[in-house]
């Protein structure tokens, strides 16, 4: 059984992914500071996606570059780091005001709870960034859209 | 996915299994109205049309917004719905990411566990 990950808008800026890791927060944060093991995990098999390149100067002012197949790459740097409980990094792909993501990793009798941040400068980027992420929506929610129209269009005649 | 989507269609159709509310919807199909305007044109209370106006919201097929003494009702909000459903994908690209991270730390901690007990018997 696979631990459950939870995403919340924390606020019209935020959003908090977090996820319980069975194992020691050390290990947890090298698969996420170590570019040989954090390419294991990034790109999942399902994202149909591969990662070709992916560097990390993982101290404080340090550069990170992860490039992909499809010309698109995630470029940013370090404003924090410290081991085995905090990483802070901007996400400067999009231009200056990008968002800013902390990760901390808290442990707990073995295990440990990853919490991620994103802090965006303003709802609308926030918006923005969570639309681009799911252009396909679902199809039943698509149907009920129709249902709604249906029963609006059927109240107007 | 599956299981965020069916709590969600259950509350939708729940909501709409119900004649009043489908008048409610179609009424406010065609324009916006407050809980008052509601309850007379349905012959109802206010505390009637409250209660079903409650269900509709919570299902996300109605969204109110009271300004001053006055809760007005309006079809809706498409948008919130647009919004959960980026946030579930956005969800599933993590869950999908941390699984596979499940699996590093698994073989990390066993490379340790196998490291120690070499440690141990020299």
């Amino acid at each position: 059984m696979k631990n459950h990950t939870t995403v919340e808008r924390k606020s019209e800026r935020e959003l908090v992914v977090t996820r319980t890791f069975d194992g020691p927060a050390r290990i947890v944060f090298e698969a996420w500071t170590q570019p040989d093991l954090f390419k294991r995990w990034w790109v999942p098999k399902s994202m149909g996606m591969s990662l070709l390149s992916c560097e990390m100067d993982v101290r404080v002012g340090g550069k990170y570059r992860l490039v992909f197949g499809q010309g698109m790459e995630f470029f940013g740097r370090y404003i924090e780091v410290t081991p085995y409980s905090r990483l802070v990094w901007t996400n400067d792909e999009g231009g200056e005001g990008g968002p800013v993501t902390t990760v901390s990793f808290q442990e707990r009798g073995g295990k440990t709870l990853l919490v991620m941040h994103e802090l965006y400068s303003s709802k609308e980027a926030l918006d923005a960034a969570g639309t681009g992420a799911a252009d396909a929506m679902g199809e039943t929610f698509g149907q009920l859209d129709e249902l709604l129209v249906a029963l609006g269009a059927s109240g107007r005649s | 996915m599956v299981q965020y989507t069916n709590a969600h269609l259950d509350a939708s159709f729940a909501a709409l299994s119900d004649v009043t509310r489908r008048g409610v919807l179609e009424q406010l199909g065609r324009a916006e109205a407050s809980i008052t305007d509601l309850a007379e044109k349905f012959n109802m209370t206010l505390t009637g049309m409250k209660k079903h106006v409650s269900v509709l919201e919570q299902a996300g097929l109605v969204s109110t917004e009271k300004v001053g003494r006055v809760r007005t009702c309006k079809i809706g909000p498409h948008r919130l719905q647009e919004a959960t459903a980026w946030l579930e994908k956005y969800r599933q690209l993590w869950a999908a990411r941390f699984d596979e991270l499940d699996g590093v730390v698994e073989d990390l901690k066993q490379r340790e566990e196998k490291f120690d007990g070499r440690k141990k018997r020299e």
